[in-house]
């Protein structure tokens, strides 16, 4: 369990003001659960997975996980960029070698096949299409093994037809995988379509406006999204 | 094809030229002159000596320079403190010419190889020191993130990471620094040597065989330009994330 404990946080901006992001926020992600955070770009969804991912300590509060608090990044929880953060003079099978802990063959294709890959083994990222490489970001921080997958807007630099494939199989892995998830994005449709709870974010500073469970089963496919219950869940949910 | 024909047409012409001026005093050799030195100096064979002792020298200094100038820069970039610290020293050195060194490694070396070595050290080690810095400086936060994330270790980041991020980087100023090595080498056995084709032109010009200068000078060019070719294909192969 992942738990977001008072978080109060600040940054100085470029006059040297104090710009209050978070003041006591708090949350709470169970085991195998999807979790979206949606909002307005600046609402500090970056800051609060800098937080989560230990790159930044909160002025106070904590990040709480099975109830220890955490001090630092760590294996337990990969985060997938929305940039490019493959290594991009690695290969395919290198870039989930170097991070593995068994770097046997066997478990370096075993999260090869599992982002359907095999082809592109021994390709470089820059040969990959760009939903290929989100798929290898996915399965190379599964091969941490981590506990939680913390997603930053992962899918934003995707054209519209390359995310409508992509989302599937990503809930594919995930789900296969029965990790603990934490997406940050400003789709509203990809945070219905892929979790369990739609978390959104309002105003500086940041305040939870609303919590939105999603009912729908896994697996899904896209097809959910022509159903009313769906699209009641989209006018429901404003930014 | 089409570059060599105007190369060629070019060289006729200057010919043609000088076939047209020839009844003046004129203190410069023709083509057809130099092209005759070329082949008596070749037909001897002392020239290919002098220039394998160039040759020598500078591969032997450069390599010095590659071996200090890499792991420092990286070292520079991946440490701040230990940057910070060499940074001063390396930007007040830097804009001295190796040239301006000669009579400090004659007096270091003495008259021969030493000093050659140190010159033409002195003179790929700065491009490559800054490129290289500036390489590992250059490292997106992204990877230091994604390392922090996965744990990697200190030595697998530098040795894995760093060093791979930065290597086009580094290629860049391993150019630079292989034209101003062969630069420094030439300019080193102009004063500082007793073989080389630096040394080679210097002879001449106390014989007054200016055509034997020219064929000097010529191979300089040629072999210098093979250099670059080299390493610009050392670089296709090292690097060939970037090629496809």
């Amino acid at each position: 369990m992942l738990k977001i404990k008072n978080i109060y946080h600040f940054y100085l901006n470029n006059d040297g003001n104090k710009i209050v992001v978070f003041n006591g926020l708090n949350l709470e992600i169970k085991e195998k659960e999807i979790v979206s955070i949606v909002g307005p770009s600046g609402c500090g969804k970056t800051t609060l997975v800098n937080i989560v991912a230990g790159y930044i300590k909160p002025i106070n509060g904590e990040v709480l996980i099975n109830n220890k608090s955490i001090t630092g990044p760590g294996r337990d929880r990969i985060v997938i960029n929305q940039g490019d953060d493959l290594f991009e003079w690695m290969t395919v099978a290198d870039n989930i070698r170097l991070v593995t802990k068994d770097k046997s063959e066997d478990n370096v294709n075993k999260y090869i096949k599992l982002a359907h890959l095999g082809d592109f083994k021994n390709a470089y990222p820059k040969e990959l299409s760009g939903g290929m490489k989100k798929k290898l970001s996915l399965v190379r921080a599964l091969a941490a093994e981590p506990e939680f997958i913390i997603m930053d807007e992962p899918f934003a630099s995707l054209d519209y037809q390359a995310k409508e494939e992509l989302y599937e199989e990503f809930l594919n892995i995930v789900k296969f995988s029965d990790k603990t998830v934490l997406l940050v994005t400003h789709d509203i449709e990809e945070a219905i379509f892929l979790s369990n709870r739609v978390v959104v974010f309002f105003g500086t500073p940041t305040l939870i406006k609303q919590e939105v469970m999603i009912p729908f089963p896994y697996p899904r496919d896209k097809n959910i999204k022509e159903l009313n219950d769906f699209k009641e869940l989209k006018i429901k949910i404003r930014l | 094809m089409k570059t060599w024909l105007i190369f060629l047409s070019t060289i006729i012409f200057i010919q043609l030229l000088f076939s047209v001026i020839s009844n003046q005093n004129f203190f410069l050799p023709s083509p057809l002159e130099v092209l005759n030195a070329l082949f008596v100096q070749l037909s001897q064979g002392e020239i290919l000596i002098d220039a394998a002792m160039s040759l020598e020298r500078i591969i032997i200094g450069f390599l010095l320079a590659v071996a200090t100038a890499i792991p420092v820069g990286i070292l520079c970039g991946y440490n701040q403190r230990f940057g910070s610290f060499f940074r001063p020293f390396i930007e007040l050195l830097r804009p001295i010419p190796p040239i301006a060194w000669i009579p400090i490694a004659i007096l270091l070396f003495g008259i021969g190889d030493g000093s050659s070595y140190f010159i033409v050290f002195l003179g790929a080690f700065f491009p490559i020191f800054i490129n290289t810095y500036f390489g590992s400086i250059s490292l997106p936060v992204v990877y230091k993130n994604v390392t922090q994330s996965f744990e990697i270790k200190k030595s697998v980041f530098i040795t894995k990471i760093l060093f791979y991020f930065s290597l086009p980087y580094i290629f860049t100023g391993l150019k630079i620094g292989m034209g101003m090595a062969w630069m420094s080498v030439i300019a080193a056995e102009l004063i500082g040597a007793q073989s080389g084709l630096g040394y080679f032109i210097q002879i001449n010009r106390l014989l007054l065989r200016t055509d034997n200068i020219l064929v000097g000078m010529i191979l300089i060019g040629i072999i210098g330009f093979a250099l670059s070719k080299l390493l610009s294909l050392a670089e296709k192969i090292v690097i060939p994330w970037r090629e496809k």
